[in-house]
């Protein structure tokens, strides 16, 4: 494998990551009007979040850090052909992180409504928002030979933006339901439990949707494959939740998206940005890449940073493993102060 | 105003605000980090007492770091697409790398941190606090590396094709002189931040305790009074290693950007020895810079400059000569210059702004060492001053700082105009890269989407300022008596109890409401 299809598979890794964990943290937020109707739920789904969503979020830096550090051309084309889409998933990231932080500053009735409403909010927008992006760059972009925009500021929002941002949203939802099945005890966890009962088999369905037209547009039989994966772990997934499984139904619904992401981006391959106006214009792997030398430096760094950062995340996830319930936790005191 | 001017101004508005909250994450970091090295240590109630106060403040400063970063991270594709393709080869993987190296750090070990009290051994759980910031630090690094990199681009050659440079060598590009020196200089500039808030918060407490007749005997008092002496020795120390590694900026400066030096100085005309300028006027504002009279101090710019008594500063107007004779008298005319295509270069920057932005760094910075040094000066012993105007002036001086590293920064991005990327001056020009900022903006973007973002940027941005600032007073107000009840142990500093708990029931048993 050459260094540029490398990065291409590692940026695909890195967008596949994030997607699997902010998507939890998307979901849990999005669904706090809907399972979070006792203040008590509200702060149990919040805890639940509370110490993993900025490092998920890290993903999100990190994915379009490597798009940049890899593909110039690709960030340069992607970006400003999203423009106002792009901003408003800012809008959307922005006042979810200070609410999340804000919200437990002050303590009346009204402020915690409205920051929670806000944490909902800035997450469906998000969700919303870099679904549309991420099924604009697999589907296509109306761009020129140079790659600029042409045709006005909401000329990429398409029909490819619109299923790209269902399928987001519809599988952080269910994602973020069986992460509270498995994270919470109490009534909480069942009624999780109930919503990704209910809702799994309607949620993935935009999401294989769109993995299958990158794969009947651009496919291969690998992709094939995978789709058929994709469609299989919903099954075990669905299955799994049924009986009561948390841990496998998690499991399986992430490997869902991993399968369905590895069918897009493996579809998609080499064209990173297609032109929906001249398949002349596509940006590819090789339009788009740096230097070999400059990859290889990355490739370096990435090799050796990766796998410490996977290992401290993992631990943190170990650290906070517990399943957290409404009452409060009597746990041993590590240490007491002097005082 | 184009596409280019109404970018410009949504950079500069979005990074200066970014940089508002970015050096008190680092300053107020590493201190809140040795605050808790010292409970560890000794066990003192006073010093979990500090850690907590100030550690609840650093991560409300933190969260909205973080939110304005994210905005960062996408602005160089959205509104500055010709500039990433041009610099794509060096400039994202510095900002991959940070991302990777440093912002995971940050932000897996915070969460630890937050979460961490009482449920991880005393000592990792001290490991995490440092963990993070480091990670701030060593994002520091990466960043400074590649704004350094388009001050001084190093480390590579131009390619015949595309005329993009292209990377040959990564480590130069890490060592690059004018990043080891912004590094040194932005990083202590970020602890005067830290040091001026612990001083001009902790004065006023004090002060306040004493007129309400508090005993200087308890806890609290230990606190405040440890946070003035802490802070105000970090000030006075940071403020000595400001002025070392400006000093160190200063003379490459001179070799690698002169315009900017004499700019900083309206220096007109090439004068050896040269003298450094304390005030103007004139019609600055012009940009005419022969209109400018100053005040100055003889042979100090000389020193500045090259670290002796005579060399001559080159003038403004003979750089400005020098510089159209080699990078030309007009932009193309090509439409990748949009509106300045074939137009006159000016070489110079904006006067005012440069002068005035350098004197506000370096007094502004001055400022805070003087509060210190009175700080200091008015608790020796153990005495506690109530001085109204000594205290609340001191209050008031915690902005100092703040205002010294936005001019700073601006100084810095303002005194390399025209250019994006400035020509290294080390390598002949026929392999020099360059960039002029007036190409640097997405072609494709029109200007009333910049529009749009840039007012609802700025909008927004205002309204978390004040939301920020309403929330930052009113638990620094209230101090540690009714926001940091007495430690339970394990648990979180609020006693408030929580709407969110069943009734009645007291949030200080839940191991995680420190943070949620
Ligand atoms: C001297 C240091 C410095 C400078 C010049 C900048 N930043 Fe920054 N940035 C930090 C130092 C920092 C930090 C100390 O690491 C922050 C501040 C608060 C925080 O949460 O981390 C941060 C946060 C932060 C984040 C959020 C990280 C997270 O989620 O944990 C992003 C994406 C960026 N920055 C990106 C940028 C970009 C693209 C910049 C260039 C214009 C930039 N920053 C200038
Ligand atoms: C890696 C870090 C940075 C990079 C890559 C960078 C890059 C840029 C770019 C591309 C522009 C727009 C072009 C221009 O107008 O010159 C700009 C402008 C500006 N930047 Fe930076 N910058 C960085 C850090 C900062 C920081 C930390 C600050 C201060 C807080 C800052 C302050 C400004 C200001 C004030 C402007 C507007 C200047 C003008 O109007 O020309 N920059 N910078
Ligand atoms: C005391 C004497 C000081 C001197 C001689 C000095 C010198 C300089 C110089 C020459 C630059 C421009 C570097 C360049 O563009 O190449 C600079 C930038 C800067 N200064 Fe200062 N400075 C001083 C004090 C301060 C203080 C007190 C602060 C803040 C508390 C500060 C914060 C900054 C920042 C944030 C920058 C921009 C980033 C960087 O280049 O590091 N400086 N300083």
């Amino acid at each position: 494998m050459d260094l540029q299809t490398l990065w291409f598979a590692a940026v695909a890794v890195l967008w596949t990551g994030f997607l699997l964990l902010e998507g939890f943290d998307f979901g849990v937020a999005a669904l706090l009007p809907v399972l979070g109707r006792r203040p008590s739920d509200r702060h149990l789904m919040l805890r639940s979040i509370g110490p993993l969503w900025d490092g998920n979020e890290v993903w999100l830096i990190t994915a379009v850090g490597a798009v940049f550090a890899a593909f110039p051309g690709w960030y340069a084309t992607w970006l400003p052909a999203l423009y106002l889409p792009f901003v408003l998933v800012l809008f959307g990231l922005i006042i979810r992180a200070v609410a999340f932080e804000w919200r437990h500053s002050h303590h009346t009735p009204a402020w915690d409504s409205s920051w929670t409403w806000v944490i909902t909010t800035g997450s469906l927008i998000a969700a919303l928002g870099i679904g549309a992006a991420l099924g604009a760059t697999t589907l296509g972009l109306p761009i020129d030979a140079d790659g600029n925009r042409v045709g006005g500021a909401f000329a990429g929002l398409g029909w490819p933006a619109l299923l790209g941002a269902v399928a987001v949203l519809a599988f952080s939802l269910v994602h973020g339901a069986m992460f509270l099945a498995l994270k919470t005890d109490g009534p909480l966890r069942a009624a999780a439990g109930t919503f990704a009962r209910r809702w799994a088999p309607v949620a993935a369905l935009p999401l294989l949707a769109w993995a299958g037209v990158v794969h009947l547009r651009y496919g291969t039989t690998v992709t094939a494959v995978l789709w058929l994966v994709a469609a299989l772990a919903l099954v075990v997934a669905w299955a799994q939740i049924v009986v009561g499984r948390e841990g496998q139904a998690f499991a399986a619904w992430g490997a869902m998206l991993v399968a369905a992401a590895a069918t897009v981006f493996g579809a998609a391959y080499p064209v990173v940005v297609p032109s929906t106006i001249d398949a002349a214009f596509d940006v590819t792997v090789a339009d788009a890449s740096v230097s070999d030398y400059t990859l290889t430096v990355m490739t370096w760094a990435a090799g050796f940073g990766l796998p410490v950062v996977l290992s401290y995340q993992a631990w943190t996830y170990w650290v906070f493993r517990k399943r957290l319930t409404a009452e409060p936790v009597h746990e041993e005191p590590a240490e007491v102060p002097a005082s | 105003m184009d596409v280019l001017d109404i970018a410009r101004w949504q950079f500069g508005i979005t990074t200066v605000y970014h940089f508002l909250m970015v050096p008190l994450t680092i300053g107020l970091g590493v201190l809140v980090a040795v605050m808790h090295t010292m409970w560890v240590r000794t066990d003192k109630p006073e010093w979990l007492r500090m850690t907590r106060f100030w550690g609840r403040v650093y991560l409300i400063n933190f969260v909205l770091g973080v939110a304005t970063g994210l905005v960062q991270e996408f602005q160089f594709g959205l509104a500055w697409s010709e500039y990433s393709r041009f610099v794509g080869d060096v400039f994202g993987s510095l900002l991959a790398l940070e991302a990777l190296l440093a912002f995971f750090l940050e932000s897996t070990f915070l969460g630890l941190w937050i979460f961490g009290w009482g449920r991880i051994p005393k000592k990792v759980h001290l490991a995490t606090l440092w963990a993070a910031v480091i990670g701030s630090i060593v994002s520091a690094y990466f960043i400074i590396a590649a704004n350094s990199w388009m001050q001084h681009p190093v480390g590579v050659v131009t390619d015949d094709e595309t005329g993009r440079p292209v990377q040959v060598d990564f480590l130069a590009v890490l060592t690059n002189n004018t990043a080891l020196a912004a590094f040194s200089h932005a990083i202590v500039a970020a602890l005067m931040v830290a040091g001026a808030l612990l001083v001009g918060i902790g004065l006023w407490h004090l002060r306040k305790r004493k007129l309400a007749g508090a005993p200087t005997t308890d806890a609290e008092h230990a606190v405040w009074f440890r946070s003035v002496r802490l802070g105000g020795w970090v000030s006075l120390v940071a403020f000595v290693l400001v002025a070392l590694t400006g000093d160190w900026q200063g003379k490459l400066m001179y070799e690698q950007q002169p315009l900017k030096m004499s700019s900083a100085e309206a220096l007109c005309e090439t004068e050896a020895p040269a003298s450094f300028s304390i005030l103007a006027w004139g019609k600055l504002g012009s940009n005419e810079c022969d209109d400018v009279h100053s005040i100055t101090v003889p042979y100090l710019l000389s020193y500045l400059a090259h670290g002796d008594f005579s060399t001559a500063v080159p003038g403004v107007n003979q750089l400005q000569e020098e510089y159209a004779a080699v990078y030309g008298e007009t932009y193309p005319d090509d439409p990748s210059f949009g509106d300045k295509a074939g137009e006159p270069i000016d070489y110079t920057p904006v006067l005012a702004v440069t002068y005035w932005s350098f004197r506000l760094m370096i007094g502004m910075g001055a400022v805070s060492a003087g509060v210190a040094a009175y700080a200091l000066r008015a608790t020796r012993k153990g005495r506690v001053p109530t001085s109204r105007v000594g205290v609340h002036g001191s209050l008031l001086a915690v902005a100092a700082p703040f205002v010294a590293n936005a001019t700073g920064w601006i100084f810095t991005e303002m005194g390399r105009q025209p250019f994006v990327v400035y020509p290294n001056p080390d390598v002949p020009v026929e392999d020099q890269v360059w960039f002029f900022t007036a190409q640097a903006v997405s072609p494709g973007v029109s200007a009333g989407e910049v529009w749009t973002s840039l007012i609802s940027l700025t909008l927004v941005y205002g309204a978390l300022a004040v939301v920020e600032l309403w929330l930052l007073t009113r638990f620094v107000r209230a101090g540690i008596t009714t926001g940091d009840g007495a430690p339970v142990p394990g648990s979180p500093p609020e006693g408030t109890p929580d709407d969110d708990l069943p009734d009645g029931r007291d949030r200080t048993d839940d191991v995680l409401s420190f943070a949620y």
